[in-house]
């Protein structure tokens, strides 16, 4: 339908999450339509991006790669290095993303570990397609005494911290485990709150006196 | 395009966008299916946890082209266990995967949701070994493949005359000894098989967990399987090695 090289650009963006064909359209003759510098800067972005950011070997969290600092064993992300942040404290997250979430909330204070995805077997998801082993490994290793399950309060993600708690009963050490609470959103109403929501602030309910 | 009311079990739910989710929805009417709820993944959403999978809930849609939208969803009934418990959860997975398997799209599926429905119902209120078996052998013969069970399914001699011993949905059912293949039948799961489907449900789901309902269990696995030419994901992930 569209010179090759188009076709190409428009085919590679409807392959990004959440943009469809129309979007991938709309984006491709965007570029195209703007000055070739902007062009080069998003090619540039894309390119430093992918090849300046890894995984922390730690907590597979994104990282800048360093190479005076890679012995081969790849680097560690900017919360694994930071000597202030408390290692015996592990906030468990699905995603990066999360890991950033959480750190403008400024409350965590210990580390992470991104588990890359939650389980969804309906998907194909399995446990071995997370980084359950790593986080199983870091506990001991790390002198972990608490880990904070952050897990989406969603299906997978309950169904994650589920297995979380099944796999940590196996562990030769004794270990804390928290699981964030699920509760009523700040600045909202009870009434709106869906029943789900509701029965589950009610059983973490706390005493306060 | 218009707006319908239905009831519905969620199936399952994809992610969609920034917020969104995409949910594949049972109803008795409308058959399966596929929905938007937008807004969703958003923690002010008048919705919210109530298009969870396996949710039984009340419905408001709007029919598009392609996808329907989600007006309202009320619950219909609550499910107290159900999510509390890995094994219970993959298990009410593993029936709502299988469904979705069955149902079609704009055909009206009021038995499969049904049954769905009390299968969900006793996971949350008295779980038993044989809840996700037991709705694997109904769907069988819902869908027109329930096996033969008091007979061989290949040459038709029955007990005492011959003993059945083997079984095989695409032979039909249970197998005498001269027509074995398939899977090996013990005595007890034949028993059991016969119960689920010729109306002892009720008993059979009381049965305590034994050697005896995996095996049937594992029956009702293959032989959905088989008659779905499709592998199930869910049937046999996050149960405890
Ligand atoms: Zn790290
Ligand atoms: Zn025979």
């Amino acid at each position: 339908m569209y010179a090759t090289p188009v076709q190409e650009l428009i085919d590679e963006l409807g392959r990004l999450p959440g943009i469809g064909p129309k979007s991938a359209q709309r984006i491709a003759f965007h570029i195209l339509k703007s000055p070739a510098e902007d062009a080069a800067r998003l090619a540039n972005a894309v390119n430093a991006a992918k090849t300046r950011v890894t995984w922390c070997r730690r907590c597979f969290n994104f990282a800048e790669t360093d190479p005076s600092a890679d012995d081969g064993t790849g680097v560690e992300c900017d919360i694994c290095s930071n000597p202030r942040r408390d290692p015996s404290v592990l906030c468990v997250v699905e995603e990066p993303r999360h890991v950033v979430a959480i750190e403008k909330s400024g409350w965590f204070k210990g580390r992470y570990h991104v588990l890359m995805g939650a389980l969804s077997p309906i998907d194909g998801i399995f446990a071995e397609q997370l980084r359950i082993k790593e986080l199983l490994a870091r506990i001991e290793a790390e002198g972990v005494s608490e880990v904070i399950l952050c897990t989406d309060p969603d299906q997978e993600g309950s169904a994650t911290a589920m297995y979380l708690v099944r796999e940590f009963k196996h562990l030769p050490v004794k270990l804390k485990v928290t699981k964030v609470a699920v509760g009523l959103p700040v600045g909202s109403e009870l009434e709106f709150a869906d029943e789900l929501t509701l029965t589950m602030a009610l059983e973490d309910r706390r005493e306060v006196s | 395009m218009s707006l319908y009311r239905d009831r519905g079990v969620v199936l399952r739910s994809y992610k969609l966008g920034e917020a969104d989710r995409i949910v594949v929805l049972l109803t008795p009417e409308h058959g399966k299916v596929r929905a938007v709820a937008k807004g969703v993944r958003r923690p002010k959403s008048k919705i919210g946890g109530r298009l969870e999978p396996l949710s039984h809930v009340e419905l408001l849609l709007w029919g598009g082209k392609e996808l329907d939208i989600v007006r309202q969803a009320e619950l219909a009934e609550p499910w107290h266990f159900l999510r509390r418990d890995l094994v219970h959860l993959s298990r009410g997975m593993a029936m709502a995967e299988a469904a979705e398997q069955v149902a079609q799209e704009g055909e009206p599926a009021e038995a499969l949701y049904v049954m769905l429905v009390k299968a969900l119902r006793t996971l949350d209120e008295r779980p038993g070994p044989l809840v996700v078996a037991s709705f694997y052998w109904k769907l069988l013969a819902l869908d027109g493949a329930g096996p033969v069970l008091g007979s061989c399914a290949n040459c038709g001699a029955s007990p005492p005359a011959v003993s059945l011993v083997a079984f095989d949905i695409a032979q039909g059912g249970a197998l005498c000894r001269a027509c074995r293949r398939g899977e090996p039948l013990s005595p007890a799961a034949h028993e059991l098989v016969s119960w689920i489907l010729g109306g002892s449900l009720a008993r059979a789901l009381e049965v305590p967990a034994s050697s005896t309902t995996a095996e049937v269990a594992h029956l009702a696995t293959v032989s959905l399987e088989a008659h779905l030419e499709k592998h199930l994901r869910t049937a046999r992930a996050l149960e405890p090695a």
